[in-house]
């Protein structure tokens, strides 16, 4: 497409109309500013962001809402995570149990490096517990490295609980309801 | 008080001269220029903050703030310790010298940079009198000549440096500063022409006593201010004009490799050039040191008339630089094209116009 420049007329070559205006837009800014207090800088570190629900921050453990641990430690999250930032120690031969009835395992140790995370997400996608979740910190500070990876303890108090399903308590009474089902012979 | 007097009456008139120059360089340098280039740093931050909807430099707390009540905070919501920092910063930066450059330019291009702009305020007469004391450096009689001369020295910083870098972006920078400023002093030292013509004298003195008998010479000669102030824009790598330095497409132009205190030494030498520039434009245009009321148009008899003298030069001079800052950032960067073309073919005609038709208009007012 050719796009047909207007020839400019003797005024607008003059440059004037350029200025005027330039000056018009620059003094209605800086009055604003200056006078109206309409500056749209936020003073960060004293005044912070508030993100909006569902933005993916940093991912934290959370537990349900009877207050256990919903990780079962599959370790799904561990080998999808793509800066390999989370490591877990599964239970072994300990005699750790999980907090939930019904739940097989529950891991020893979860750690994330938050130095290496990339807030991706994937770990919240894999997840078959929903037991992990990108939340809205965005802006993770320490003064050392060990300081930034951080333990399952807390993960999960940063997590906090999450209402989704039971997906075990479920079962549990599933499989409680079966009991009692009339069996026909 | 007496010994002071006594041992000033028994100089001769060399060892005075010698004295009270030393004492104006350094008040003027240290005193003046230094300062204002620091805090025109400043107000270009505020300006450009406050013009973008920012609130711009507020952080910079210095310790002893603490023991101001009311205005500590204010002055620290101002950014008036900022500058203080940033001198501080490029003192202690690491002063890199990449490996691929021409060490000995590259040593003394920001030298050059600096100096001729400080150079050419010391024939700008920044007041009356004090005293006994003229307020101008150097009363030159050839003062405009000797401003153009050593202001045309500045853009050998700026090639040099260009040169120097060994990289694409500086040198870049340096081929445009050198083609941008030697078209426009074409320009600028042109349109002062014809207020030379019309005061009859190449002495910045005579230029400002001219103007305080008869109207400021921006009135008698609107287009030579213009060609001057555009060309002042451009002589002094200032947008829209910045070209050399041009960030969006060479980094930062000449200066891209320069880090830490040399660096520092191009921005003051742009700044110290912006206030030469302003200064001028205040001697050649806007009367100087006078004001058309309360006597003030009079050379200075008291001591606190020369200050109050001062003290007008300096506003009008602080009043142009914020022009030159509030022009930054109202207007895009030109073409090169455009700016060669703005330079060559509609200034340097006019300027030519404006020689013409001064000296018709004098030839008709005073024929002789
Ligand atoms: S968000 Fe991505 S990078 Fe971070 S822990 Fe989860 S999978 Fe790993
Ligand atoms: S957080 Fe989810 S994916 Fe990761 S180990 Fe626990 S249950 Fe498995």
């Amino acid at each position: 497409m050719i796009v047909k420049r207007a020839n400019l007329t003797l005024w607008e070559r003059l440059f004037l109309p350029t200025l005027l205006g330039g000056l018009q837009v620059t003094g209605k800014h800086f009055i604003r500013t200056v006078f109206g207090g309409k500056a749209v800088t936020m003073q960060y570190p004293e005044q912070k962001w508030v993100v909006p629900e569902g933005y993916r921050g940093a991912p934290y453990l959370v537990r349900d809402q009877a207050g256990d641990t919903k990780c079962v430690s599959c370790q799904l999250c561990e080998f999808v995570c793509p800066p390999k930032a989370i490591k877990i120690i599964p239970p072994g031969d300990s005699s750790l149990k999980a907090d939930r009835a019904n739940a097989e395992k529950t891991p020893k140790e979860f750690e994330i490096n938050m130095l290496r995370c990339i807030f991706c997400g994937f770990c919240q996608e894999v997840c078959p517990e929903e037991a992990i979740f990108l939340q809205r910190d965005y802006s993770l500070t320490g003064e050392t490295r060990d300081e930034m990876i951080y333990n399952k303890e807390k993960l999960l108090a940063l997590g906090g609980t999450h209402a989704g399903v039971q997906k075990w308590k479920q079962k549990l009474e599933e499989a409680k309801g079966q009991e009692t089902f009339p069996v026909k012979d | 008080m007496e010994a002071i007097k006594q041992f000033f009456s028994g100089l001769s008139w060399e060892q005075e001269f010698v004295i009270f120059t030393t004492l104006k360089v350094c008040i003027v340098l240290f005193g003046a220029v230094l300062p204002i280039v620091a805090y025109a740093v400043l107000v270009e931050r505020k300006v450009s903050a406050w013009i973008q909807d920012r609130v711009g430099p507020n952080r910079a707390t210095p310790f002893f703030v603490k023991y101001l009540p009311v205005v500590g905070p204010i002055l620290v919501r101002l950014g008036i310790f900022h500058p203080l920092a940033d001198g501080l910063k490029s003192f202690l930066k690491e002063d890199f010298t990449p490996a691929h450059v021409r060490k000995v330019y590259f040593w003394i291009a920001p030298a050059i940079a600096v100096v001729p702009a400080m150079l050419a305020l010391a024939v700008i007469p920044f007041g009356s009198k004090l005293g006994d004391q003229k307020m101008v450096i150097a009363d030159l009689n050839v003062g405009i000549l000797f401003t153009f001369g050593i202001i045309s020295l500045g853009v050998y910083g700026l090639v040099l440096a260009g040169y120097a870098s060994n990289s694409k972006f500086s040198f870049l920078g340096g081929i445009r500063s050198s083609a941008q400023m030697i078209s426009y002093e074409i320009a600028m030292g042109m349109s002062v022409i014809p207020i030379f013509m019309l005061v009859g004298d190449l002495n910045l003195s005579k230029v400002i006593a001219y103007q305080a008998d008869g109207a400021w010479l921006v009135f008698k000669q609107p287009i030579a201010f213009v060609i001057f102030l555009v060309a002042a824009f451009a002589e002094t790598n200032r947008l829209p004009f910045d070209l050399p330095e041009a960030e969006t497409e060479l980094v930062g132009g000449y200066h891209t490799e320069y880090s830490s205190m040399k660096f520092a030494l191009f921005f003051i030498g742009e700044y110290t050039a912006m206030i030469a520039a302003s200064a001028m434009m205040v001697v050649l245009f806007f009367g100087g040191w006078t004001l058309p009321f309360a006597g003030l148009n009079e050379s200075a008899t008291t001591f606190a008339m020369g200050l109050a003298h001062i003290g007008i030069f300096v506003s009008k001079m602080l009043f142009l630089m914020v022009v030159f800052i509030w022009v930054r950032w109202m207007l895009p960067r030109f073409r090169y094209d455009q700016l060669m073309d703005l330079g060559w073919r509609r200034f340097v005609p006019l300027a030519l116009v404006n020689i013409v038709l001064t000296a018709v208009v004098l030839w008709a007012l005073h024929p002789k």
